[in-house]
């Protein structure tokens, strides 16, 4: 049975018609995910013996900050890790057994690296503990209680992507906890490393991880069970629709009918809903590196400038046209020029980045020179980031499918690994302008050097259009015919 | 109104439509019929320039189809489910079609008013997104946008499947009152034999990508194309 859903797995992962775009970004993610994992094995090995040099118990130091260990864990998953998607609508009338689906399901949530990755850390970590002579059944013990925690947060990611806003909930949790630690309020872990404290020194504690571990198991896969339903977990909700006129965008003529359009998308999507928040989180993404004793080295200053002001144009830019792939058939038969297509995105996009600019001035707070950064990467977002999400877009054809995401089985984070990994190329050139102007002269130098672009790209606008434009017209009939294969 | 040369379509060398010739005069109410594979739908997209011919072109109004885009304006379709915009409500897809066609809100609603019937209440002001309506329903949709802004060709595929008795009745009635005009010239491809014969002032019938029958409607034509597609 199990070998008949691999079958199916395999087949649709290398026919699928980004399967070039697929296999890059699968390899680029297996070298990140090596660095990740070499990390977290320096640490599993580090952790012992650098703690015990600075003449603290090792193994205390880290049951102590588990709990943020675990909470980070936890929100990077509610991030990036993606929940079981699976053509499972034909399989339903087929004789499968429902538990055996629900249970492939979850299997490949199981394997994910997510999981993987924390055997680096704990696994190194326990064998020293072995070695250093800890008491081999309790080590034992605690190891099982940690493995259960990590394949907890694996089952809570499931359970909690489906909720609305969780995450931005979860990162201010968290936020607040990390503030009053760090200003001596209020320490979570001195409740909490007696928890996991416990966990090691009395022999039987070690169940609640576990048994906590089989509840979550036994819900998920009930809530799973329970919407293998078309009606349920496979349907989408009908929800009481609004007609809105929007009748004050008529005023921009055929940009205005789009803008109509998108706006409605984003509003009425999970999918396209999602990106919004996520550009607003981007807006406190500087907070890391303007801080007064932050270790970023300087050059990181530009990629925060970009990153605040560029949110929406990472989350919702970067997937044009695929927002449209499920009726671009019809963009590409009614009476619309590529050109005022491609321009209505652009403006949505610049209008965003434009807002997210004058929501960041609370960067003027940390001196006139962070905000110059920040209106200097804008600049530059407009100017040239803006047409290469563009360009990118004729290329990325991955289809996507608005209306099935919203079930319990759908795919529906805004913000994953493709987004990062097709970010970075746009920002390797403002990173390496500013470079070459502070080691000329000064910093200044730098945010001057990465304005030019900006305008120069701004400037070349109808340039770099007509060339986007004739990209789109030969890309257009692949294009279609990706998008016609749903996921 | 339409003219055809050398027109193929191959996939791995195989062809799937071979038209040498084939001309369509302004007006005209014209069939496609054929079994699954013959071509029907191929030559729509090609028509629309949402495939590219391997050989040949398409004229549409002296506008070559792959070449530019000027015959957007005059031409209107509906294949498939996707030509609708699962996130907006029936009315919303209707204004944004019109908005693209240059016709102000008080032109679609009198359109509207005019194919009340036809919607049989079951589409507009219903609260529902378009994705959340049945296919019949959404067929009414797709359908009824396609006449916004006087197009002069109106290229229907399939527009009969998935309809009610009732609905397929009140369609053919649409079809035929478009036919009437002497503007536009009607494309409609049908598995449906007489359903076809009923709207169509010509039918030509594919078979595995040629043409194979060309004939002028009259009361015989039902029983030859019966004949032809018994085996």
């Amino acid at each position: 049975m199990i070998r008949k859903f691999l079958y199916l797995e395999w087949k649709a992962f290398i026919r699928s018609a980004s399967f070039g775009t697929n296999l890059a970004l699968k390899i680029l993610l297996g070298f990140v995910s090596i660095l990740y994992a070499f990390i977290l094995l320096m640490a599993g090995i580090g952790a012992f013996y650098g703690l015990k040099k600075m003449n603290l118990d090792p193994l205390q130091q880290v049951n102590k900050f588990l709990i943020y260990y675990f909470l980070i864990d936890l929100g990077i998953r509610l991030l990036l890790q993606k929940i079981p998607v699976m053509n499972i609508r034909p399989l339903l009338a087929l004789p499968f057994k429902r538990p055996t689906i629900v249970n492939f399901s979850i299997g490949k949530t199981l394997l994910s690296f997510f999981n993987f990755l924390h055997v680096f850390f704990f696994l190194p970590f326990t064998i020293i503990l072995l070695i250093e002579g800890y008491d081999v059944v309790s080590v034992i013990f605690w190891h099982l209680a940690m493995m259960s925690l990590v394949y907890s947060n694996n089952f809570l990611n499931i359970i909690l992507t489906n909720k609305d806003n969780v995450f931005a909930i979860f990162i201010a949790i968290v936020l607040v906890l990390g503030g009053f630690q760090y200003y001596h309020y209020f320490d979570i872990t001195t409740y909490t490393s007696v928890f996991f404290d416990g966990l090691f020194n009395t022999k039987w504690m070690f169940l609640f991880p576990v048994l906590a571990l089989a509840g979550l198991y036994s819900y998920t896969f009930n809530y799973l069970k329970n919407n293998l339903y078309l009606d349920a977990g496979l349907s989408t909700k009908h929800e009481i629709a609004k007609t809105e006129n929007l009748t004050w965008l008529n005023q921009f003529g055929t940009l205005g009918t789009f803008l109509k359009n998108d706006i409605k998308l984003i509003k009425r999507n999970k999918r396209s809903r999602t990106t919004v928040v996520m550009s607003l989180l981007f807006l406190f993404y500087g907070l890391i590196f303007f801080r007064e004793n932050s270790h970023q080295p300087e050059v990181m200053r530009i990629f925060a400038g970009i990153f605040v002001s560029g949110g929406f144009l990472f989350t919702f830019g970067q997937f044009v046209p695929s927002w449209d792939s499920s009726y671009y058939p019809l963009m590409m038969t009614q009476n619309i020029s590529y050109k005022g297509y491609l321009s209505s995105k652009w403006w949505l996009v610049v209008i965003a980045t434009f807002i997210s600019t004058i929501l960041a001035s609370f960067y003027l707070f940390y001196g006139w020179q962070v905000y110059l950064t920040i209106v200097v990467g804008a600049i530059y977002n407009i100017g040239v980031n803006s047409h290469l999400v563009l360009l990118g877009g004729a290329f990325t054809k991955t289809p996507i499918d608005l209306a099935m995401s919203k079930g319990a089985f759908g795919d529906k984070k805004a913000f994953n690994t493709n987004t990062m990994l097709l970010s970075l190329p746009k920002l390797l050139l403002p990173v390496l302008l500013y470079w070459a102007g502070s080691s000329i002269m000064n910093p200044n130098l730098g945010l001057v050097f990465v304005a030019i672009a900006g305008v120069l790209g701004f400037a070349l606008r109808d340039k770099v259009f007509t060339l986007i434009e004739k990209i789109y017209r030969t890309e257009k009939y692949k294009t279609i015919d990706a998008y016609k294969q749903k996921s | 109104m339409i003219q055809v040369q050398n027109l193929s379509k191959s996939y791995n060398g195989i062809a799937v439509l071979k038209i040498d010739s084939l001309e369509i005069p302004k007006g005209q109410s014209f069939g496609l019929v054929g079994n699954n594979g013959a071509g029907k739908t191929t030559f729509f997209s090609l028509l629309l320039d949402l495939i590219q011919p391997s050989t040949g072109n398409i004229i549409n109004n002296d506008v070559q189809v792959n070449v530019s885009e000027n015959w957007k304006p005059f031409t209107s379709s509906f294949l498939d489910e996707s030509f609708l915009i699962g996130y907006l409500t029936p009315e919303e897809y209707f204004y944004f079609i019109g908005d693209l066609r240059n016709q102000n809100k008080a032109d679609v609603d009198a359109l509207l008013v005019k194919h009340d019937e036809f919607f049989n209440g079951e589409i507009l002001k219903n609260k529902k997104y378009l994705r959340d309506l049945s296919k019949g329903n959404q067929k009414k949709v797709g359908i009824i946008a396609t006449l916004i802004g006087n197009p002069e060709v109106v290229i229907l595929d399939e527009p009969f499947a998935n309809l009610d008795p009732t609905t397929v009745s009140r369609l053919k009635k649409i079809i035929r009152e478009l036919a009437g005009n002497p503007d536009v010239t009607v494309l409609v491809s049908s598995h449906d034999l007489q359903h076809t014969v009923e709207v169509c002032d010509r039918i030509v019938v594919l078979n595995k990508g040629e043409i194979v029958k060309d004939i002028q409607t009259s009361p015989e034509t039902l029983q030859e194309l019966e004949t032809f597609f018994a085996v």
